[in-house]
């Protein structure tokens, strides 16, 4: 067994209602969707957002999409209106749960999500620094 | 066998009117622009506060001037949540803009009845919160609105009175979207299969980009020209079988995975996903993806409607301000601690009493927090953004002056007075209470009046 990062295995969204947090991540087949209902854990999950969820984490599978869905209780600050934190929306918590590693069959340790390429964004930001004239327009 | 053509053209307050057009040119039966998130009737409310004229979205009369000259030709109907607070002042200010456009003939109808504040003394004493379990008398400071989570039923009434426009508060996102195919469709308010299948097409189209490549954590840096927004556009069959798919115009994407992202947004139990109409089970929905951005969703199926309805409260919570210093490398993320505990002291020995503090090591943990792990590698800047929460005003704006004095007194190469609020602004804070009404509490004042601009 090897030790991956869920990034290289699930997409992932976030949101909120009031103080909770509904935090979804997506398998793209089968195989990678036993893998995380075996190993993505309430208990797991909990434990890695420590002291920024104050409240109970519980699962919900859904395997026609191939997801996990957890509902975290006390996971914002108070909820959005009554937060101090940034993120008081806790849109980026998607992206915090798949920061945790799981166990995977060594066989696919060196599996890889696509890195962007954003060679297109830049080329944007450089014409506009220098103030050329969009060749789209 | 007809398919109805509905479109998702608002996701919140403040997004963008430059939608309409792309979605009227793709000839949609109806656009439905949701204007509410829980926070929003919050902002509304205090809207309404200083002008009763107020308390409804004001970027409404900018989306009737898109949509209106479509809907006085019959080739379009509009739906929206954007009364918020007060529908009856929105309804004056959609007359308004029709006027103003020369526009006359048109039926706007609005829907009363979800702002149950008036009866707050009736209806208060019985709730609890739906999280907490806490009674209303818990309620530590009086409630600013309290308003129920209405249903499709009163927007079917008003399509069947011949409206053109219609206008409510707070209506349940999805059902907007339901109400339009059970008025066109014929549905039956106990067909629960049907009202599922409408109350997930609304679920999916409620957030406008959202289903069609925005906030999509799949190859998004693919997503075509997401400069030109993807607004959803749902076609929907008698049989409740429908496509999400978007106009060809636009930028975005849909298909299986930006589905899917939208399918568990902000759900808690997706096989029991409650709505006023219909509990409906994402869980039993079946996706296809047809290609040229084309999902087909068939297979939904419903249970009957539970006897509540959902619905908010919010009530004053304190007053809070934020400060922002930097530091650069080396050592940016000690030196930025040392002056956020040196502004602690100082703002101690001021003598301000501070009830909360929230710390954020931008650069470092701010957004991640306990998941981040630990690294010996060194930032290259570190923003330190601090927060604050005071019972009064006046305290949370003083707070921020004792960053001040750091400019020439904190560790070497820091940048104060960075952030919003500036100095000496204080915003207040507010609690979302939820909790259910009972609707035989709520539906015998739900009223629809329709008048022609």
């Amino acid at each position: 067994m090897a030790l991956i990062q869920l990034r290289e295995l699930c997409g992932y969204r976030s949101g909120d209602k009031g103080d909770v947090s509904d935090v979804a991540i997506f398998a793209d087949d089968d195989e990678t969707y036993a893998l995380i209902v075996r190993e993505v854990t309430t208990v797991r999950v909990k434990e890695h957002f420590g002291s920024m969820v104050h409240g109970m984490v519980v699962r919900y599978e859904v395997p026609n999409v191939r997801a996990l869905n957890f509902v975290m209780r006390g996971a914002l600050g108070g909820g959005g209106p009554r937060s101090l934190r940034s993120d008081n929306l806790g849109k980026t918590l998607g992206g915090a749960l798949v920061r945790l590693e799981i166990e995977i069959p060594r066989a696919r340790a060196n599996q890889r999500r696509p890195r962007p390429d954003a060679e297109w964004a830049r080329e944007i930001l450089a014409r506009a620094t220098t103030g050329a004239a969009d060749p789209d327009a | 066998m007809t398919t109805i053509r509905i479109a998702g053209g608002q996701g919140f307050y403040g997004d963008t009117p430059r939608s309409v057009s792309g979605l009227i040119d793709d000839s949609i039966d109806y656009l439905c622009l949701e204007a509410l998130a829980e926070l929003t009737l919050a902002i509304l409310a205090k809207d309404r506060q200083r002008d009763e004229e107020r308390g409804f979205t004001r970027d409404l009369p900018l989306y009737l001037r898109a949509a209106l000259p479509a809907v006085a030709e019959g080739r379009t109907k509009v739906i929206t949540n954007a009364g918020g607070i007060n529908p009856t002042a929105a309804t004056r200010a959609a007359i308004a803009t029709a006027r103003s456009m020369g526009i006359s003939g048109i039926k706007i109808a609005t829907v009363l009845g979800d702002d149950l504040m008036p009866r707050i003394d009736e209806i208060g004493p019985s709730l609890t919160n739906l999280d907490t379990g806490e009674p209303f008398s818990a309620l530590p400071a009086p409630p600013r609105f309290l308003a129920a989570y209405l249903g499709a039923r009163p927007i079917v009434e008003a399509l069947e009175q011949g409206a053109d426009v219609v206008i409510t508060g707070r209506v349940a996102d999805a059902a907007l979207f339901l109400a339009p195919l059970v008025f066109e469709h014929g549905w039956s308010f106990d067909d629960w299969d049907r009202l599922a299948a409408g109350i997930l097409v609304g679920h999916l189209l409620e957030c406008s980009g959202q289903v069609a490549g925005g906030n999509f954590s799949g190859e998004w840096w693919t997503v075509p020209h997401p400069w030109d927004l993807p607004y959803p556009i749902a076609e929907v069959d008698a049989d409740g079988t429908a496509v999400i798919t978007k106009p060809a115009a636009s930028g975005g994407r849909v298909d299986l995975d930006t589905v899917r992202h939208q399918l568990l947004y902000e759900v808690h139990d997706p096989a029991a996903y409650l709505s006023p109409d219909v509990v409906a089970d994402f869980g039993s929905a079946v996706f296809t993806d047809l290609g040229d951005d084309r999902v087909r969703v068939t297979d939904v199926r419903g249970r009957p409607a539970t006897d509540t309805y959902k619905a908010l409260i919010a009530h004053h919570a304190g007053w809070s301000g934020e400060t922002k210093v930097a530091f650069s490398w080396p050592d940016a993320r000690e030196k930025a601690e040392v002056a956020a505990a040196v502004f602690v002291k100082r703002v101690e020995q001021a003598g301000y009493e501070v009830r909360e503090w929230c710390f954020e090591r931008w650069g470092v943990d701010a957004l991640g927090g306990p998941t981040v792990p630990s690294t010996d590698s060194e930032p290259p800047e570190v923003v330190m953004r601090i927060a604050w929460r005071c019972d009064d005003e006046r305290t949370a704006a003083l707070v921020a002056r004792e960053m001040t004095p750091l400019t020439l007194s904190a560790p070497p190469a820091g940048l104060t007075g960075m952030g919003r609020g500036g100095l000496g602004r204080a915003s207040e804070l507010l609690t979302i209470w939820p909790t259910l009404v009972d609707k035989s509490a709520v539906d015998p004042h739900v009223t629809v009046t329709v008048e022609e601009a």
